[in-house]
C-alpha cells in the first residue's frame, strides 16, 4: 500500500446521509483499543455514548426535531424546514488554528505531516489545559493512563497507507476521508445538490476559514451549527484572545494595588510621626 | 448581543487547583507586602516585612506539590519546563499561561527562598544565612525584592488569566477581569494573613498593624470593584446564571470576607469581635471566591 502524500488530510462528514448506525464508533474503538465508557441511559434519543471523550473518539449525535403535530401525519414529512431526526458522527475537527495546541504547556499536542492534530502520549503529563480550551469538547482525560486523549485521525493507519477506521466502516459513506482539497470539492458539489433539492438550511461547517481557520474534519449540516453543539462563527474564538487583556488587567490591578499599599504605609507613617511630634510630653 | 455559547468539556480542575490558587495567591501577595513594608515604610515596619517574607515562602512550599498531585502523570511534572518531544529544548510557550506560570513559579521560588533565608537570619532563627540578610539590606535588596515582587504578583494574577485563556463558560467570558480580581483578592488575603500572624508576635509594631488595616481596606475596595466588573462581564456574556443559584452560599462568604475588615472599624458591634475574626473571615472569603470561580464553570 502506498503511503499518503504529506498534504492536509481529513474528513468530510455528510450528516444528510448519516443513518446513526454507530459503525464508526465501533470501528474506532476496535482499532484504537478503546474500552469505552460503561453503558448508560442518557434519555437522549438513541444516544447512549453521551459525548466525545477519552474513550469515545467518534460520537453519533441524535438530534430529534420531529414536531408533535397532534397525531396529524404530514406526507411527505417537511424535512426541508429542518423538522427531522438529525444524526451526526462527531469527531475531533483537527482545526487549522487549534485551541488545544495554543494552551498546551508541554508541546504534547503537535501537528503531523498530514496537518492533523495529535497528542503525544509520552509527552502529555495530564494537566488537562487542552480540555478547558477545546471549544468542541473533543478531548477527554483518560484516568487509567493519566493523559488527555482524542481522535488521532488514525495516524498509525495513515502512515501505513490505510484510511481511518471510522471512514472505512461507514456504510453510507457519510464519513469521507481524503486530502482536504479534494474533500472540499466533494462537499461543494453535495451542498449545491442539496440546495437544488430545496434543503435551504443545508450548510458546510468548517469548509472555509471562518471557524478556526478552517477544519480538516469538516461537516455538511442540515441545520444551524448550534443545533449540533458546534459554535457558530461568531462564537468560534481562540483562547488566546484573552491573553493580552488578561495580563493588561493584571498589570493595571498590580499598579493600583502597589500604589494603594504605598499610600497606606507612607501616609500612615507620616500621620504617626506627626502625632508623635505634636503630642505634649 | 446574543449569549456566548460554550460546548467545551470541563477540565476537572478541583480541590488541588483550588488549594494552589489559594496558597499561591497568599505567597505572591505576602512577598509584595514584605517589599512594600520594607521600602515603603520605615525601620519600625521591618519586623512585619520579615514576617511577610517568611509567610510567603512557607505558603509557597505546598504549591508545587498541589500542582504535581493534580497532574495525571505527576512524575512528568518536568515536562512543563523541558520539552520531552523529539527535538527537545525548553518548553517555554508565551501563549500558554500555564507554561508562563510554571516558569514564573520556578523563578519566584528562588526569590522567595532567598528572601526567606535573609528574613530568618534577621529574626535570629538561622544565623548561617546572615550574609544573605546583609546583602539584601541595601540597594541590592531593593532590586532583589522588586524583581521578586513582579514574579509574586504574576503568581497572584496569572491563575486568573489561565482560566480566562480557555473556552469555558464564565472563565473565558470574564476576559480581562479574572487576573486582576485574583490579584486584588490575593493582596487582601495576604494582608489579612499578615494581620493574623502579626497579632501573635510582640516584635511587630502596633502602628504597622494599623497601617496594614488601612492597606487591607484599600485592597478590599479594589477587589470589590473588580468583582463587580467580573459580574458585569458575565452579565454581558449571558452566563451570569452559572455563578448564581447554589453558589450564592459562597458569595455570602465572599461578601462577609470583604465586609469584615471595614465593619471592624465602623461598626460598634463588630469592634467587640475577637481581633482574629476579621482576618479569618477575609481569608475564608478569598478561598470562597476562588472556589466559586473554579467550580461554577465546571458544573
Amino acid at each position: 500500500m502506498a503511503a499518503f502524500q504529506e498534504r492536509p488530510m481529513g474528513f468530510f462528514t455528510d450528516t444528510s446521509i448519516c443513518i446513526g448506525c454507530k459503525a464508526c464508533e465501533v470501528a474506532c474503538k476496535e482499532w484504537n483499543q478503546l474500552q469505552g465508557d460503561p453503558a448508560k441511559f442518557t434519555a437522549d434519543s438513541y444516544d447512549n455514548t453521551g459525548q466525545l471523550d477519552a474513550q469515545n473518539w467518534r460520537h453519533v449525535q441524535f438530534i430529534e426535531q420531529v414536531p408533535d403535530n397532534n397525531g396529524v401525519v404530514f406526507n411527505p414529512t417537511p424535512i426541508a424546514g429542518g423538522q427531522a431526526w438529525l444524526m451526526m458522527s462527531d469527531v475531533c475537527k483537527h482545526c487549522k488554528n487549534a485551541s488545544c495546541m495554543e494552551v498546551c504547556p508541554t508541546n504534547a499536542l503537535m501537528r503531523t505531516e498530514y496537518d492533523t492534530v495529535y497528542i503525544q502520549n509520552d509527552v502529555c503529563n495530564g494537566c488537562r489545559n487542552c480540555i478547558s480550551a477545546c471549544p468542541y469538547g473533543v478531548i477527554g482525560f483518560n484516568e487509567e493512563k493519566g493523559i488527555a486523549q482524542k481522535c488521532t485521525l488514525c495516524y498509525d493507519r495513515l502512515q501505513g497507507g490505510l484510511q481511518p477506521a471510522c471512514a472505512k466502516a461507514c456504510p453510507t459513506e457519510s464519513i469521507k476521508f481524503g486530502y482536504v482539497d479534494d474533500l472540499h470539492k466533494v462537499a461543494d458539489d453535495r451542498l449545491a445538490n442539496l440546495q437544488k433539492q430545496g434543503y435551504a438550511k443545508a450548510q458546510l461547517y468548517g469548509r472555509d476559514e471562518k471557524v478556526y481557520g478552517g477544519l480538516n474534519a469538516f461537516f455538511l449540516l442540515m441545520d444551524k451549527p448550534e443545533v449540533y453543539k458546534l459554535p457558530n462563527a461568531e462564537n468560534a474564538t481562540l483562547p488566546s484572545r484573552n491573553n493580552l487583556p488578561g495580563y493588561v488587567g493584571g498589570v493595571a490591578t498590580a499598579v493600583v494595588g502597589l500604589i494603594a499599599g504605598l499610600l497606606a504605609f507612607r501616609n500612615g507613617r507620616m500621620n504617626s510621626n506627626n502625632n508623635n511630634t505634636t503630642t505634649p510630653n | 448581543m446574543p449569549p456566548a455559547e460554550h460546548f467545551a468539556s470541563p477540565p476537572e480542575w478541583q480541590w488541588w487547583i483550588l488549594a494552589y490558587f489559594f496558597f499561591g495567591g497568599l505567597s505572591g501577595g505576602s512577598y509584595a507586602l514584605g517589599t512594600l513594608l520594607r521600602f515603603g515604610g520605615d525601620a519600625r515596619d521591618e519586623s512585619a516585612a520579615r514576617l511577610a517574607f517568611i509567610t510567603s515562602f512557607i505558603a509557597l512550599i505546598p504549591c508545587p506539590i498541589f500542582l504535581m498531585v493534580d497532574l495525571g502523570q505527576p512524575l512528568f511534572f518536568w515536562h512543563m519546563l523541558v520539552d520531552a518531544s523529539p527535538g527537545g529544548g525548553l518548553a517555554f510557550k508565551p501563549d500558554s499561561p500555564m507554561s508562563l506560570g510554571s516558569w514564573a513559579l520556578l523563578a519566584f521560588g528562588l526569590f522567595s527562598f532567598v528572601s526567606f533565608l535573609g528574613a530568618i537570619a534577621e529574626v535570629g532563627w538561622f544565623r548561617a544565612t546572615n550574609g544573605i540578610a546583609r546583602i539584601l539590606r541595601g540597594g541590592v535588596g531593593l532590586v532583589w525584592n522588586a524583581i521578586g515582587t513582579v514574579f509574586g504578583l504574576f503568581i497572584c494574577a496569572y491563575t486568573g488569566v489561565l482560566l480566562a485563556v480557555s473556552n469555558q463558560a464564565v472563565w473565558s467570558d470574564a476576559g480581562w477581569a479574572l487576573g486582576g480580581m485574583f490579584l486584588a483578592s490575593a493582596l487582601a488575603g495576604s494582608t489579612a494573613l499578615l494581620l493574623l500572624l502579626a497579632r501573635s508576635r510582640r516584635d511587630v509594631d502596633a502602628d504597622t498593624g494599623v497601617r496594614l488595616e488601612t492597606a487591607d481596606r484599600y485592597f478590599v475596595i479594589l477587589e470589590t470593584i473588580l468583582i463587580v466588573v467580573f459580574l458585569i462581564t458575565l452579565a454581558i456574556a449571558g452566563t451570569i446564571g452559572k455563578v448564581l443559584g447554589v453558589w450564592l452560599v459562597l458569595w455570602l462568604v465572599v461578601i462577609i470576607g470583604l465586609a469584615a475588615p471595614i465593619a471592624m472599624l465602623s461598626s460598634g458591634a463588630a469592634r467587640r469581635w475577637p481581633p482574629v475574626a476579621a482576618p479569618i473571615l477575609a481569608l475564608l472569603g478569598v478561598l470562597a471566591l476562588r472556589a466559586l470561580v473554579i467550580f461554577s464553570a465546571q458544573i
